[in-house]
């Protein structure tokens, strides 16, 4: 390999590493605070970018003019983002809250088949006569998402390493939601109670906390976290289909894992592994084998080192 | 001489006392064998039917009166045979040893595999169905044994992931190691039983050679099922099967009777593998191909959860009723129902809500979802489960004394 085919997988899988951060957050938050592994998170993720698609295409967002554009994006992100969280607190309190006393199996199973019920809506909703969906015609056919993000080299179109405004808008909005939430969870009186809440949930109420609500917005902010991410993973990829939920919610779960779940830095440090190993594996051992790669990887983590990375002995969880 | 009337005397003196404190708890354990005696007459009745349908063709009738597609129901009773033995295999897994496992497709896979290696004509073994019978199982439970040394000591959630992780390698496995097992377009044909030639003879004057086969996979895999059922009745009874229940329970307090939960969730895990690599090898010579590898994947997986969870966790029959309920729906149900509502939506075959087959996971897990809230114990429990479950005790002994 060349240095500069190096640097580009390694970009390749920062890129999409954002992303499987992203979703592994909401995993790992979730997980900190309920001890729930969130199986319909990635059927979130996939149903937000439905919903983006669906906002863009109603917007005319392929035809309007670069301010306009920056406009509408910033509104698409954030109807995204509000879609996440508000499906994801109907859920909890719909379908997890009543299983709080129930047996460890019954929320991890509901949670499956919220997953599937998920794509089987992501299925019909890429069968609505809509022209806004590009690509396949038929239900299941991938949906081509607007290629809005400009795509020209930023090194010259003559470089063989390509760095382009889409990959510095993936990057750079990504690290500054991070960022956002790390300052939430450290510096806020919200985020000082879910980290109470996941050390120890019954201390936490007995100190007065209402742990309902800090469960609820732990939802709240998974799910637009998922939202945000589904609009940058449709930006960037440029196609959705309703099977996109579940390969890269397992992949942002292998990530969360590997970092310690629970663990916001963690999530973040774990994504950016799982893409760029991910990146490494297609361009060196080939893309039909990267599902056994990262599986592998998973299996290997829990097996050796069941809390992580990052995970140490007393993890500070979300 | 005197000590026998000082008790015959002693005797009649106690049974009054005893008597009220033991009819309240009496009284269910004596109704118990009626209902547990109408059960099993409703099992010999199904087994019955199913030992008599292939050689009864007036049943075919009787279901074509009725409107069901009955062409080639044996090809489908061999299929529900076959998934309640996932079923039956899953139960022992997660249901008695509440071992949350995502990936018993990959052990079903292995059986499938490892008997269409044993048979096809592509490598030299040719053992016949009668060999695979024995190898699958034992090459599945040997990949139990594999996957479950190292990781049954994760905790709950972990183990699923593990599973499951560990079914997606061996799908890409399978997929992608052509020169083993021809890929995509999986190992085919697998060879119908070999029976002696006399039978062959005799039996070929009544039905064709095609029949026949058909027959004997359809008696094999029935004759497999009803061993496991018993098999597992009796584990239930036993005591392995207590110390199942133990387990699931409670891990430390079972370890502090004597227990030993490794070795326990790892002879729950690679039976487990066993049976679902017997019933691969059953699938693969019903099918006679191994179908493509994708078939194998977490959706199957979670099909056969949802059999045992809708039956009932831990529970024999509860497993074999969704066995019966998901392969009904999905061949029997499914299809009619797509027929009804193109008809009377005025058959507009492009329209995919109008094919009910695409409904099928919205109503999966809807009922994951609702049973997990409202019935968690199955449609029909297992009895165990039960008896601790209840106040009834309790509460009979109140009005009892009342």
């Amino acid at each position: 390999m060349t240095v500069d085919l190096i640097f580009q997988q390694l970009l390749i899988g920062i890129t999409n590493g954002m992303v499987f951060a992203l979703i592994a957050l909401g995993y790992s938050m979730v997980y900190g605070v309920l001890e729930l592994i969130n199986f319909a998170h990635g059927d979130l993720f996939m149903l937000a970018s439905f919903f983006a698609l669906t906002l863009l295409g109603a917007l005319g967002a392929s035809n309007a003019s670069p301010g306009l554009l920056a406009v509408e994006l910033v509104a698409v992100v954030g109807a995204c983002a509000l879609f996440g969280a508000a499906v994801n607190v109907g859920l909890e309190r719909v379908v997890y809250r009543p299983l709080r006393n129930a047996p460890k199996l019954a929320p991890l199973v509901s949670a499956i088949g919220l997953s599937f019920i998920f794509q089987n809506l992501g299925l019909f909703w890429g069968a609505l006569p809509m022209d806004v969906f590009g690509g396949g015609t038929k239900a299941a056919a991938p949906k081509a998402f607007p290629d809005l993000l400009p795509n020209y080299n930023l090194f010259g179109e003559s470089s063989s390493f390509r760095l382009t405004p889409k990959d510095l808008v993936v990057i750079v909005s990504s690290l500054a939601v991070m960022a956002a939430l790390y300052a939430l969870v450290k510096h806020t009186k919200l985020g000082k109670a879910m980290r109470a809440v996941a050390h120890d949930p019954r201390a936490a109420r007995l100190m007065g906390i209402d742990v309902e609500r800090v469960i609820a917005a732990t939802f709240a902010i998974g799910g637009a976290l998922a939202g945000f991410g589904a609009v940058i993973y449709g930006l960037y990829i440029n196609t959705v289909s309703y099977q996109i939920g579940y390969q890269n919610g397992l992949y942002a779960f292998t990530a969360a894992v590997l970092g310690g779940i629970g663990n916001i830095a963690g999530a973040v440090v774990g994504g950016l592994v799982i893409g760029i190993v991910r990146a490494f594996s297609d361009q060196l051992i080939g893309a039909q084998w990267q599902q056994a790669v990262l599986f592998t990887i998973l299996i290997v983590i829990l097996v050796f080192r069941p809390s992580g990375l990052l995970g140490a002995h007393a993890p500070e969880k979300v | 001489m005197a000590t026998e009337p000082a008790t015959k005397g002693a005797a009649p003196a106690a049974t009054p006392s005893a008597t009220p404190a033991e009819t309240p708890s009496a009284t269910p354990a004596g109704t118990a064998p009626a209902p547990a005696g109408k059960k099993n007459l409703l099992g010999l009745i199904v087994l019955a039917l199913a030992v008599i349908y292939p050689l009864a063709p007036f049943i075919d009738w009787g279901l074509a009166a009725i409107g069901a597609p009955a062409a080639n129901l044996d090809r489908h009773l061999v299929s529900i045979f076959v998934f309640a033995m996932l079923a039956l295999a899953l139960n022992l897994q997660v249901g008695y040893a509440g071992l949350l496992q995502l990936g018993i497709s990959a052990f079903f896979a292995i059986g499938v595999y490892t008997a269409a290696i044993l048979t096809v004509a592509k490598y030299p073994f040719q053992l016949e169905l009668w060999g695979a019978l024995v190898a699958a199982p034992i090459a599945a439970a040997g990949a139990g044994l594999l996957l479950g040394a190292p990781t049954l000591r994760l905790r709950g959630d972990y183990l699923a992931l593990v599973t499951l992780g560990f079914a997606e390698v061996m799908r890409v496995l399978l997929l992608n190691l052509e020169s083993v097992t021809d890929g995509p377009r999986g190992l085919n044909p697998v060879p119908a039983p070999w029976l002696p030639s006399t039978v062959e003879s005799l039996a070929g004057r009544a039905a064709t050679t095609g029949h026949l086969h058909q027959l004997v996979i359809y008696y094999t895999a029935l004759g497999c099922l009803v061993a496991l059922v018993v098999v597992f009745r009796n584990i239930e009874k036993s005591r392995l099967g207590r110390a199942f229940v133990a387990l699931r329970e409670d891990e430390l307090a079972s370890a502090c009777v004597g227990q030993n939960p490794s070795r326990i969730k790892l002879i729950a895990f690679a039976g487990g593998a066993a049976v679902a690599g017997l019933a691969g090898a059953l699938y693969a010579t019903n099918l006679t191909t191994t179908a493509e590898p994708n078939t194998y994947d977490f959706n199957y997986s979670v099909m056969v959860l949802c059999c045992v969870i809708i039956g009932g966790l831990g529970s024999v029959r509860g497993a074999l009723l969704g066995a019966a309920v998901l392969v009904g729906f999905d061949n029997v149900a499914s299809p009619m129902l797509t027929r009804w509502m193109q008809k009377s939506a005025g058959s507009d075959t492009g329209n995919v809500l109008l094919t009910f087959s695409n409904w099928r996971w919205i109503i999966f897990g809807t009922a994951l979802v609702l049973m997990m809230r409202y019935r968690p114990r199955g449609l029909w429990p297992a009895e165990r489960r039960r008896e601790h479950d209840g106040d009834a005790q309790p509460a009979r002994a109140q009005e009892g004394s009342a």
